[in-house]
This record gives C-alpha cells, sequence and structure tokens, in this order.
C-alpha cells in the first residue's frame, strides 16, 4: 500500500478526492437547510446523458468540455422540475423522480451509441457511473481541484449572506439581499460541485457525499459555522480514505467506498453525538427519569416525615 | 413466438405492474421511495446470491422483499430520530446500494452471472435465451414467468385492497381513525413495491424502474381526478411506452431499457402539453376566468 502511495498519480488523486469531500461537504449544509438532499441526486443522474452528448460532439474526452455538457443537462434539469412543480398539480418529489430516471435513461441510450463507435469504446465513459477515480490523469485532477477550490471559496466569502439567506429570509429582503441572485449561486455552485464529482464517485452516488456529511455534523454542533467546518472535515476523510481504500483492490469502484466510509462516519455520530445522539439521549433521559422518582419519592414521603414529625 | 414477440411480452408486463402500482405511490407522495427502493434492491439480490450461491428467482424475490423492507424501515426509524424524510431517504438508499455495489465488485466476483452493469441497465436481449417450461402454458421465459406472476400479485393487491389504499392514500387520518391498520398497509405496499421492483429487474434494470413506475402514473395523474380511471389510463401508458420504447431501440440501435424510459417521458411530455385540464396548451386556451363581482 505504502509504495502505491509514493507514486504521484496517486497522491494527486487522494488529494483531489479529499479536496472534492470538503467542497461537497460545505455545499451539502446549505443544501440541507434548503431541505433539498434529494434534489442533488435527481441533478447528478440527469448529468449523464451531458456527458455523452458532450463526448458524441467533441469525439475525443476532454474532461473540461464533458462537464459543461453535464452542468448543461444538470440545469435543464433543475428547470424542468421547477416548471412542473409550478404549473401542473404534480409534487416535487414526483418531478424530481420522473425527472432522475428518464434523464438517465436518455444518458443510457446515449452511451450505448457512443460506444459503439470506436474511440467512445475505449474512452472509459461507463466509469462515470460508479466514479474511477484511478482513471483520472494529471490533467483532470488539475480542473477539478481548481473548480473545487473556487465551489469552496465562494461559500467562504459569501459566509454571512448564505446565513441569511437560509435562515431569515425576510430580513435578506430588507437589507438588499437579492434572494434570487442568492438563489443562481447556490444552483451554480451545486451543479458545480455535482459536475466535478461524477468523474470520480459517479453519478449514482456523488449525491450521498452531498447529504451524508451535513446531517453527520448536525449532531456534534447547532451553530451553522461549526457545522459547516465539521460537514467538510468529514467529506474530506471519507473522499481520502474511501480513495485509499478502493486502491487496495484491483477495479474496485471509489465511489461506494466513499459512501461507506461516509456512512460510518454518520453511525458514529448518530451514536456518540453531542447534540441528538443515541447515547446522550439515553443518557438524559434515564437522568431525568431518576430526578423524576427521586421527586415522586420526596413527594410521598413528605406527609410520612410530617407525621413522624409531629409524634 | 418470436424474439421481439416475448422481448415485448415481457416490457408491457413490466409496464403494466409499474403503472398499478406508481399510481398508488405517487398519490401518497412517495415517488421518491420507489427510487430508494429501486437501488437498495440490489443489496437485497447479491446478498441472496451470496447466501445461497445461486441466482432464482424465488432467493431473489425474497432478498429483494426484505432489502425493501429494510429500506423503509431504516427510513422510518431515522425520522423518528428526528432526521429529516429527505435526508433519511438520501442516507438510507444511498449507503446500502454503495454497500451492494462494493459486495459486487469484491465478494461475488467476475465469473457470475451478476454485475453492476447489468444490475443498473438490465438485460431484455437475453431474456428470450432463458426459457423454463411451465405446466398448461409451455415454453416461456423465466424472467417474462416471474414478471407475469408478480403482475397477478399487483392486480390481486389492488383489487383486495382498493377501498383500504383510496382511503390510506388520500386521507390517511380518516384511516387512522376508522381503525384501518395504517402501518401494516404501508409495508405490504413496501413488500408490493419492492417484488415489481425485482421482477423488472432483469428486464429494465434498477433506475429505469423508476422512471416506469413513476412517469406514467403521473401522466394519468394530469388527465383525471378519478383513482380507478387513473389506475387504467397510468398501465395503459405504462404498455404503450414499454412498446414505443422497444420500437425506439430497434430502429436506432440502442439499450432498450434506456429507450423505454424515455418513451415514458415522451408520454409525459405529450400529457403536460395537451392535458385538457392541467395541460400547457389549455392553459393559453382556456378564456380568462371572469372578475366576480
Amino acid at each position: 500500500m505504502w509504495s502505491s502511495l509514493m507514486m504521484s498519480n496517486v497522491q494527486w488523486v487522494l488529494i483531489s478526492t479529499m479536496i472534492l469531500g470538503v467542497a461537497a461537504g460545505t455545499i451539502g449544509c446549505i443544501a440541507y437547510w434548503k431541505k433539498q438532499s434529494l434534489m442533488s441526486d435527481a441533478l447528478a443522474h440527469a448529468a449523464l446523458p451531458g456527458v455523452v452528448i458532450a463526448f458524441l460532439v467533441l469525439g475525443e474526452k476532454n474532461l473540461f468540455v464533458l462537464m459543461i455538457g453535464a452542468a448543461g443537462t444538470a440545469l435543464a434539469g433543475a428547470f424542468f422540475i421547477q416548471w412542473i412543480r409550478s404549473s401542473t398539480r404534480i409534487t416535487a418529489d414526483t418531478a424530481m423522480g420522473m425527472i432522475l430516471s428518464v434523464f438517465y435513461g436518455l444518458g443510457i441510450m446515449l452511451l450505448a451509441i457512443a460506444n459503439r463507435t470506436a474511440s467512445g469504446n475505449q474512452s472509459g465513459l461507463d466509469s462515470f457511473i460508479f466514479g474511477q477515480a484511478a482513471a483520472m490523469v494529471r490533467s483532470d485532477v488539475m480542473t477539478m481541484l481548481s473548480l473545487a477550490v473556487a465551489v469552496i471559496l465562494i461559500v467562504l466569502i459569501l459566509f454571512k449572506e448564505w446565513k441569511i439567506y437560509l435562515f431569515d429570509p425576510q430580513f435578506a429582503q430588507g437589507s438588499g439581499l437579492s434572494l434570487r441572485g442568492m438563489d443562481v449561486i447556490y444552483t451554480t455552485v451545486l451543479v458545480t460541485t455535482i459536475v466535478i464529482g461524477i468523474q470520480a464517485v459517479g453519478v449514482i452516488l456523488i449525491a450521498a457525499l452531498l447529504i451524508i456529511p451535513s446531517v453527520s455534523a448536525r449532531y456534534w454542533t447547532q451553530s451553522f459555522r461549526t457545522m459547516v467546518l465539521l460537514s467538510a472535515a468529514f467529506g474530506g476523510v471519507s473522499g481520502a480514505a474511501g480513495t485509499l481504500i478502493s486502491t487496495l483492490g484491483s477495479g474496485w469502484p471509489t465511489g461506494p467506498f466513499i459512501v461507506v466510509t461516509a456512512a460510518s462516519l454518520f453511525v458514529l455520530s448518530l451514536i456518540f453525538g453531542k447534540e441528538k445522539g443515541i447515547f446522550i439521549q439515553y443518557w438524559q433521559h434515564k437522568a431525568r427519569q431518576k430526578m423524576l422518582s427521586q421527586q415522586q419519592a420526596d413527594r410521598q414521603l413528605g406527609p410520612n416525615r410530617v407525621e413522624e414529625g409531629i409524634q | 413466438m418470436t424474439y421481439a414477440g416475448w422481448i415485448m411480452i415481457t416490457a408491457s408486463l413490466v409496464g403494466l405492474s409499474c403503472g398499478l402500482i406508481g399510481v398508488f405511490l405517487i398519490l401518497r407522495k412517495m415517488a421518491m421511495m420507489a427510487d430508494a427502493i429501486s437501488h437498495t434492491v440490489l443489496l437485497g439480490i447479491v446478498s441472496a446470491y451470496l447466501v445461497t450461491q445461486e441466482l432464482s428467482g424465488p432467493h431473489m424475490l425474497l432478498g429483494a422483499i426484505l432489502a425493501g423492507l429494510l429500506t423503509a424501515f431504516l427510513v422510518q426509524w431515522l425520522q423518528s430520530l428526528q432526521i429529516e424524510h429527505h435526508a433519511a431517504m438520501g442516507i438510507v438508499f444511498t449507503t446500502l446500494f454503495a454497500i451492494g455495489v462494493i459486495l459486487i465488485s469484491t465478494a461475488v466476483g467476475k465469473n457470475a452471472h451478476l454485475d453492476v452493469q447489468h444490475a443498473l441497465m438490465g438485460e431484455i436481449t437475453f431474456i428470450p435465451f432463458k426459457m423454463i417450461s411451465l405446466p398448461l402454458i409451455g415454453d416461456i421465459p423465466e424472467a417474462t414467468a416471474m414478471l407475469a406472476f408478480a403482475c397477478l400479485i399487483v392486480l390481486f393487491a389492488v383489487i383486495i385492497f382498493y377501498k383500504e389504499w383510496k382511503i390510506t392514500s388520500f386521507d390517511p387520518g380518516l384511516a387512522a381513525s376508522l381503525g384501518l391498520p395504517v402501518l401494516l398497509l404501508h409495508y405490504v405496499f413496501m413488500s408490493l413495491v419492492s417484488v415489481t421492483t425485482v421482477a423488472s429487474f432483469d428486464a429494465v434494470g434498477a433506475i429505469m424502474v423508476v422512471a416506469m413506475l413513476i412517469t406514467p402514473a403521473a401522466s394519468a395523474y394530469l388527465w383525471t381526478d378519478r383513482l380507478l380511471v387513473m389506475l387504467i389510463l397510468s398501465s395503459s401508458f405504462g404498455v404503450i411506452s414499454a412498446i414505443v420504447g422497444y420500437v425506439i431501440a430497434a430502429w436506432i440501435d440502442t439499450s432498450i431499457s434506456g429507450s423505454m424510459a424515455f418513451a415514458t417521458g415522451l408520454v409525459f411530455l405529450i400529457s403536460f402539453l395537451l392535458s385538457p385540464k392541467h395541460g400547457l396548451i389549455a392553459g393559453y386556451v382556456r378564456p380568462a376566468k371572469p372578475i366576480e363581482q
């Protein structure tokens, strides 16, 4: 394992999945408070046809162009979900399920066509479904790294605005912060994170990297700032650890291992978390029970004591 | 029966059973639950394979039902721990799915007739090659027989529980106050979703089954306000999409399951445009409401 670590490509891939995890963890907190966890899943699936269309148009695999294609169809998916929801009586989750599966079906259709062409067959487009971090070359890593850093910076610079946007939209309007503008920035950043993640984690599981760290972080703190920091840390650890584990076997997909690492962190948080963890709640429950039974005992004993006193 | 004939019949059975179940999924606002279950069914199938070391229909069905119930149960449990529904679902299904993929790529090995690609996209083209013979019917592909069986179960359950599901779907509060076992009905329904999903698995794969479950029902929802009409419309839309999808796939030579999912999208698009009550065009054509005095 250590010898494989010394190879510089592995190091670069490791760094990039770690930064990806940090970016996903940060954005995940915003998605969590906007109650849009499953939206990221729908957008990730909707990115697949874009990847293949970009490949078919360009005829070769250039990660940056594929990402633009992916972002295009993901945004189209977001637009359709919004449109269906606002102009019919179909609910948001139905619209998401529909867009997710129909776009994915279109992606699979196009993928079958792309795989028939000579260059498509060897392009490794299939690895976009489950993610194959090992398949990334240096230029892919650089593209991914710079976009992920940009996403993290946008969240940090606009931190105060995000807080107002999420927790007090009325105040935001009063203070002249454009909610619509923030919506646009949020969607752009979310789609960017998904798109840079699909090469390493795959379209099916990238949503997990956005959802799980933020929920885990929620178990340790009540402050939004700490939640974002913790979620970023959980995401980074999952990204790096998952990638490391997947290098142990040949042909092991990266995405699933990252997700399982994140899920283990979640289970730990669920049990031992400082805020609402099962342990602490059980302990508080016991303490309260003890206090109540003590009080009850006091109350029952009370009159007796008085009687004793009289005697 | 010809090769194409078997494929069309199998695909139509998928459309029929998914169309029926999908109506209740939509009305109960559980469309994403179908997405979750269709992912976790993979874990059920892999576990069944690892335990029995063979890929047989009944074992797979049982494994899938258990996985589906486990998903429903875990989501409810996390929700009872005050995790919001969307987040709970997102955590449960991605994790179980990831475990399923890891088991396939590590423990199952390459030679088994079970790989991720197959599970996700289905291999309807191979279905007519694996025939079994049944009494009375004669030779029939195994997957088709399983689907016909699942379709009968679904039809049977819809007829038996028609009234109960109608009440629990539209007014859960009333159902509970009438003394209906709401939770039991919920789990029965979840098992049926899992049965339909796993039976369709061979044909259309895990993700396309979501398209078959949700989209025809959502299209039917735009055309009618009556449950019975919606059930009939939704299952016909399912069958139509299956056949249209096959024709498209044969025409441009591509993945059959992908085109079937795409065809459900086309059916929805037409409904979205043309539906007399909720359609886009109706919205433009309809005269503006007179202003009430």
